[in-house]
């Protein structure tokens, strides 16, 4: 049986699926992929942002390198990093020294903090016959300034991707796999909106399960597969409970183990909105079609993207608003916030958005994980603690 | 950074380690003087109505900042002060009671703890609040939400300048130009609109012009090192040598004779045979040259420095002095190219160059400075500098041949600053760098 190509119908199946496919640090799916078809490469990238429209034009794969979980044993990665840094590093580590990588021809490292900043730099010395890319973003979002440098760096990027491939990309090869991605971003969108409205249809985790899905399958593939599990989704009438409805936030780079969002969800809080693997919905928009491929990716970035503690906030009455219109638009009751230990993002930003919430009488908790997390019985008791005081609070 | 403790109002703390009172050279006393007068400035400026603009070390636009008659106001050196005076602790903990996690920068728990105990500066006057947050966003990613939590507290504007990291060793037309456009459109008119001065350019030119002179003197300093003995001690002195120019006072006369008269004090040792000065006066014999890579511990710094004069250990070359601007691979501040220098200073600074950069750096010193090795300090708080070094370590000792090694420390938390475990460690180090020599001499 391949990895990849099976379709499964009924969310049961579906989840079994992408189950495998997550528990996989062989990254199986992928290089059937490459395996299939000579020449073909693999481009790894690690959260939180992208561009996969481009590494796609090349023909390439992208695959999301989002750590080791809790069932990697980190033997080697380890001896690179001190107890003080987080867990996501170390473990992308051991899987790049363990050989789980070793088909991988590219590594992207976007802009997000100094620990992935730094690991771009390691990876060029561990790993010198791979394509690394440090991918910068504007922290400045006028057209004329970080949007010029934003599409240099677009440009730099698709130079040499059409160098990794042989030939260069083409703006056709651009914007189909724009019309790609679109469709796949709409996808999630309907999914989350989806699980925003009955929560009880769409667990948590296996939202998660689908998306995460998408890290290592072609576009196409994880589009079909989304549109599978809504339609069995909707098709399946599961137990409303008595839950509180959550946002989850601060859990955008290293992954909370699959076990952590379960603990929420059986401690009584619907998650109805988070910020996991938000390249699947960094741009908000869809990116149009016509005209400059480039300069539309750039412009869906300046002005039509995801909020989120990497980016900076020009604005001070702008500063965690899209946190309170998150629990507004999808009648969420409060904010948990897991943030990875040792996250400087998450946790620098965690007070200011605390205070947003406070002006805006939003409840929320805060605890960390490490993505080998394994106790979860004090995080079951914080959140259900917080559910019962929402209820009880709500009551009165 | 400027590590010259100021001295007025000491608040409660706890004895000094090493007991006695620092021995100074006149080069200190006169920097002391200058800082004096620089807080000094600070504080009064309620009264004297001139504009107080935030910004930080790595990126610092001192000559942009003085074209509009502002006054610069460095967190990150209001945080080492704090640590030296042994407040940082209090402060740390004051920040992490109001909600700020533990695992963060200690350097801006520090300041958020200082503002919210009424942020009273080194001088034992209050500190005013910022006109304007310059946000030199250089090499740390920790500055960004700094200046977002500050903002929060000030209410006031906030201008983000975005360097561009330089991953791939090199820094292109695209990143120059990125922040040419920031300078010009973004960050001078609104340095305009809060000063009331239109911006003059010859004007930069002149304060850029002074920066080259005293590049060319501070370079002369530091590269002192390579004679043998050393005249200076390039990390714990180095600290003090960057000081002025890391400040406020790059692009001033008083900077240029800062460091002519600090060249002197050095050439005159350097002609005496004399080594570094330490806070116990002259060092004895030299018998170990170090590279060292990372900040330093500043609430107990001279029991820190202790442990390396008192074994004849002398840094000769470090990477923490480059955090401000790395000179001494030949950039200058161009007067001719104000702007594009100005951008490319921020782009060269040593935490925005990546890993590799920052190995090619500290394996060429050891060359260079003839040094028995590399010793790490890593930084609990400082993701910018620690993530990495343990590969740093290995790359440099691979390339070298010669040996490394570790300590752990923080930059302004007391907590973790465990004296025994770092003296055990500097003992060992130095035994397998006599070790190391044994072996070579036995070999030939």
């Amino acid at each position: 049986m391949t990895m990849s190509t099976t379709r499964a119908s009924g969310t049961k199946a579906i989840i079994e699926r992408c189950q495998i496919l997550f528990d996989d640090l062989t990254f199986a799916a992928a290089r059937e992929w490459k395996a299939a078809k000579p020449g073909r490469k693999v481009i790894g990238y690690m959260p939180i942002y992208v561009p996969r429209e481009i590494i796609h034009a090349a023909d390439m794969l992208p695959l999301g390198v989002l750590g080791g979980g809790d069932q990697l044993e980190v033997i080697h990665g380890d001896a690179y990093y001190q107890s003080y840094i987080c867990r996501i590093p170390r473990s992308t580590i051991e899987l790049g020294v363990s050989g789980r990588l070793d088909f991988v021809d590219g590594m992207m490292f976007p802009s997000i903090c100094d620990v992935i900043r730094n690991l771009s730099g390691m990876w060029k010395m561990m790993f010198p016959d791979v394509y690394v890319r440090y991918f910068d973003v504007p922290q400045n979002y006028a057209d004329d300034i970080g949007g010029s440098y934003y599409i240099g760096e677009l440009n730099e990027l698709r130079h040499d991707l059409g160098e990794l491939r042989g030939s260069p990309i083409t703006d056709e090869e651009l914007r189909h796999s724009i019309e790609v991605y679109n469709e796949n971003r709409r996808l999630v969108g309907e999914l989350y909106d989806f699980r925003a409205k009955t929560p009880w249809q769409a667990p948590a985790s296996e939202v998660y399960l689908v998306l995460r899905a998408g890290m290592v399958l072609p576009v196409e593939e994880h589009s079909v597969l989304i549109a599978d599990y809504l339609a069995a989704a909707r098709a399946e009438q599961r137990p409303m409970r008595d839950n509180c409805r959550i946002v989850l936030t601060s859990v955008f780079c290293e992954q909370p183990p699959l076990n952590l969002i379960k603990s929420l969800e059986l401690s009584g809080c619907y998650v109805v909105d988070d910020d996991l693997l938000l390249v699947t919905r960094w741009l908000t928009e869809d990116v149009p079609i016509d005209g400059d491929p480039i300069g539309n990716l750039a412009d869906a970035f300046l002005h039509h993207s995801e909020s989120t503690a990497a980016k900076y906030e020009p604005s001070q009455a702008e500063k965690g608003q899209y946190l309170v219109r998150a629990v507004k638009r999808t009648g969420a009751e409060g904010v948990i916030f897991a943030a990875p230990s040792f996250c400087d993002p998450a946790l620098l930003d965690r007070p200011m958005l605390q205070n947003v919430l406070s002006a805006a009488n939003i409840p929320y908790i805060a605890f960390k994980y490490a993505e080998n997390s394994g106790q979860m019985q004090p995080i079951r008791e914080q959140a259900g603690t917080f559910a019962d005081s929402i209820k009880l609070w709500s009551a009165a | 950074m400027s590590t010259e403790p100021q001295t007025a109002k000491p608040a409660k703390a706890p004895p000094k380690a090493p007991g006695k009172e620092a021995v100074k050279d006149a080069s200190m006393l006169k920097q002391k003087e200058m800082m004096a007068a620089h807080y000094d400035r600070l504080s009064a400026s309620p009264e004297t109505g001139e504009k107080v603009v935030c910004t930080f070390v790595p990126g610092n636009l001192n000559e942009l900042i003085m074209c509009f008659d502002l006054c610069n106001n460095l967190p990150e050196v209001n945080a080492i002060q704090s640590g030296l005076r042994r407040q940082s602790g209090a402060y740390v903990m004051e920040a992490e009671k109001a909600g700020h996690s533990e695992d963060v920068c200690t350097y801006v728990k520090s300041d958020i703890g200082m503002i919210a105990k009424g942020n009273i500066g080194p001088n034992g006057k209050k500190l005013p609040d910022p006109d304007l947050l310059l946000l030199s966003y250089t090499g740390c990613f920790t500055f960004m939400k700094w200046f977002e939590l500050l903002r929060e507290r000030y209410s006031c504007e906030t201008l983000m300048l975005h360097t561009p990291y330089v991953a791939d060793g090199k820094i292109t037309q695209n990143m120059v130009d990125y922040m040419v456009r920031q300078l010009k459109e973004e960050v001078i008119p609104a340095l305009e609109r809060l000063s009331g001065i239109k911006f003059d350019i010859d004007r930069l030119r002149e304060y850029l012009k002074k920066s080259a002179k005293a590049e060319d003197d501070l370079v002369k300093v530091l590269q002192s090192a390579k004679n043998k003995p050393s005249p200076i001690d390039g990390y714990f002195g180095g600290i003090y040598y960057i000081g002025p120019i890391f400040g406020a006072f790059r692009g001033t006369e008083d900077a240029i004779d800062y460091y002519r008269f600090l060249l002197e004090e050095v050439e005159e040792r350097v002609a005496k045979g004399l080594g570094p000065v330490t806070p116990e006066g002259d060092m004895g014999e030299e018998k170990y040259r170090l590279v060292v890579e990372g900040p330093p511990n500043y609430t107990s710094f001279r029991q820190f420095w202790k442990m390396f004069y008192d074994e004849g250990a002398v840094v000769v070359a470090s990477s923490y002095s480059k955090v401000g601007g790395v000179y001494d691979f030949g950039f200058r501040h161009d007067p001719d190219r104000p702007l594009e220098t100005l951008a490319e200073y921020c782009l060269g600074v040593y935490t925005n160059r990546s890993l590799p950069m920052r190995v090619d750096m500290l394996a060429s010193y050891i060359e260079d400075y003839e040094a028995d090795g590399l010793l790490i300090n890593s930084i609990k708080s400082c993701n910018s500098f620690s993530a990495g070094q343990l590969l740093i370590m290995r790359e440099v000792e691979k390339r070298t041949g010669k040996p490394a090694a570790f300590v752990e420390t923080d930059l302004v938390d007391p907590r973790y600053f465990s004296a025994a475990n770092v003296k055990n460690r500097l003992e060992s180090y130095f035994q397998m760098i006599d070790q190391k020599r044994a072996g070579v001499r036995s070999a030939a």
